[in-house]
């Protein structure tokens, strides 16, 4: 019964459609031109080969490394022993993990470098960003300026750090003297003030990153809600907390995903700097998985630790992608 | 422009120290590469005025193999770079104008694996080149370098695409032009600002890696940044040199930041701000 009150229905429906499609196929022909996508004429395999090369990259290049990453999991290889010889130990590596003091300790480690780092990038950033938005001359310079941290290399960013905060010909000492008397420190040779110290590189090399997005946000506002706002008498102080910040809240949400996964994904400064000592006062996860590897040669469980890396990664990923993905929606031009 | 200086005074005063913030370490690393062996031993900051020295500079060009080393980080960044922006181009191309089964996911994903963390990739991409007995470092950094880079490149140029009106591609076809003579006759040049920044990003990964490149190469295939980095030795570091080595590093991003500062920050503020 159901099947024939619905049949014709969509009968009528598909008339409707079709009759549409005739008067818009009309029109495109004698007026106006055409509004839908071109659809690759030639076979719809089209929009295939022209994916196909970059996905086979990255299925090659990523997932494969990614899945890989799981395989070497489950295997106890090390390095200069073939892999074929390496025995199975199924989940042992993993219930080892979990028991491990040296991973609990990196895990702290990466979470406190990035409570502060983050906490002071933040706040910094905003901050700055809400004094100096307005439109100025020159401003392009200074954007330019800006931006020369995150570009040059993370091994240059390291090796320049590591040059100022030496203990004997470091600048850092030399001015914390001069100007305040105070005594000189080794800086990368004690754990605190290491830790200090690659907060405060993190810190001179990310926080124009957060000042250039916010600005861009901020300048992206709508003008009309600020006059408003201005006309309803908010003042200085309500504008900021209660319109901008609200307004551009998304933004700032983003830019904090993104901060964590580097946090997570950052080692080369640290091991350019202090290789992740001294003890494990500066080993980032990422950092871990590298010495763990490669310093203590153990692959295997290196590889089970990196899957941990991976799904925080994976994790903080789908967060982002959650509240924005410009290519979810389909052609809508 | 005097006016306006007085106007924002506390402005610009903010913006100079922040921007002297972030050039001084820049600066000392410069500076520093002129110093000879006492000035840089020395514990007092010289900023501006010594008699500089080309030595450090000498001396990386002619006792390391730095031509080598630089014809490396060349060859892997420029083929990483093309090989991203041909073959991400091809795929946001697609993304952007077709409708096909699978679309929404390959979107998804391509966002979920942009960020895959370095240390990730380590460990297989050495049992990989150990396994298989690959032994074109190069070829394997260009290939790797290029997969890093395409999700960021793919998601940038979509959003070029999707700026470009589609009646220019519909008189093509309805011309009879295949896909690929509308990809490369008619979008290409329209495109050029979008291969720009995308090829800023690619580049300044490709060419700055460490790493991989570290694990991957080997006596005659270290890229510049490894070579830098051997600089640090057990009996000390050589700072004189490793100043002149990074100072080479940087100069071109450097130059590409002075030139393309408004793509990098449209590039940049892209995946915070249009989402």
């Amino acid at each position: 019964m159901r099947g024939a009150h619905t049949a014709p229905r969509s009968a009528v429906v598909h008339d409707g459609d079709r009759g549409q499609k005739m008067t818009v196929l009309e029109k495109q022909t004698t007026l106006t031109p055409a509004t839908k996508p071109p659809r690759f004429e030639p076979g719809f395999l089209t929009p295939y080969a022209f994916i196909a090369p970059a996905t086979i990259v990255m299925l090659g290049g990523l997932l494969y490394p990614v899945v890989m990453a799981f395989y070497l999991s489950f295997y106890d290889w090390e390095i200069g022993r073939d892999l074929s010889e390496a025995p199975f130990v199924s989940l042992d590596h993993f219930a080892r993990m979990i028991q491990d003091p040296q991973v609990w300790e990196v895990l702290w480690v990466t979470i406190r470098f990035g409570f502060w780092t983050i906490t002071i990038e933040m706040t910094l950033g905003i901050t700055l960003a809400l004094l100096l938005e307005k439109p100025i001359r020159g401003a392009s310079i200074f954007r330019t300026i800006f931006i020369l941290p995150l570009m040059i290399s993370p091994v240059v960013v390291g090796l320049v750090w590591r040059y100022l905060f030496d203990a004997r010909i470091g600048w850092i000492n030399y001015y914390l003297g001069a100007w305040f008397g105070i005594e000189p420190q080794v800086w990368l040779g004690d754990p605190e003030l290491a830790f200090f110290a690659i907060v405060f590189t993190d810190i001179w090399q990310w926080t124009p990153f957060i000042f250039i997005i916010v600005i861009a946000g901020l300048q992206a506002l709508p003008s009309e809600v600020l006059e408003a706002s201005d006309i309803d008498g908010a003042n200085w102080y309500q504008q900021i907390f209660l319109v901008k910040l609200p307004m551009i809240k998304s933004i700032l949400v983003i830019a904090l995903l993104m901060r964590l996964i580097d946090v997570f994904r950052g080692l080369e400064v640290m091991l350019i700097m202090t290789g992740g000592g001294p003890g494990r006062s500066t080993e980032l996860l990422s950092l871990h998985i590298y010495n763990r590897a490669f310093e203590t040669q153990q692959l295997g469980y290196a590889s089970a630790i990196s899957v941990l890396l991976i799904l925080v990664v994976f994790g903080l990923s789908l967060a982002i992608l959650k509240m924005a993905n410009p290519m979810k929606t389909k052609s809508d031009v | 422009m005097k006016n306006e200086f007085a106007r924002h005074l506390y402005h610009y005063t903010a913006l100079i120290i922040l921007a002297a913030i972030l050039l001084a370490p820049i600066w000392v690393m410069i500076s520093t590469s002129f110093k000879d062996e006492v000035l840089v031993q020395d514990a007092t900051p010289l900023w501006f005025f010594f008699v500089p020295t080309f030595d450090n500079y000498a001396s990386i060009m002619t006792e390391s193999k730095f031509d080598r080393y630089l014809t490396n980080s060349v060859i892997v960044a420029l083929s990483a770079t093309f090989l991203t922006l041909l073959l991400g181009g091809f795929c946001a191309y697609a993304l952007a104008r077709a409708d096909f089964r699978g679309r929404t996911m390959m979107a998804n994903s391509t966002l979920l694996v942009r960020m895959v963390p370095p240390a990730v990739l380590a460990v297989p991409a050495y049992a990989f080149v150990t396994l298989s007995g690959v032994d074109n470092d190069l070829l394997t950094l260009i290939f790797l370098y290029t997969a890093i880079s395409l999700p960021f490149a793919i998601w940038l140029l979509f959003g070029f695409y999707k700026q470009i009106p589609v009646e220019l591609e519909e008189a093509a076809i309805v011309d009879g032009a295949t896909p690929l003579q509308v990809f490369f006759r008619v979008l290409m040049p329209l495109m050029k600002s979008g291969y720009a920044v995308a090829g800023i990003f690619t580049l300044r990964i490709a060419w700055n890696e460490f790493i991989l490149a570290l694990l991957l190469t080997g006596r005659n295939t270290r890229t510049l940044p490894v070579a830098a980095a051997g600089f640090i030795t057990e009996e000390g570091v050589e700072w004189g040199r490793i100043m002149a080595m990074g100072t080479l590093i940087v100069i071109p991003p450097l130059l590409f930041t002075f030139f393309a500062a408004k793509q990098i920050i449209a590039g940049m503020t892209a995946g915070a701000v249009k989402g």
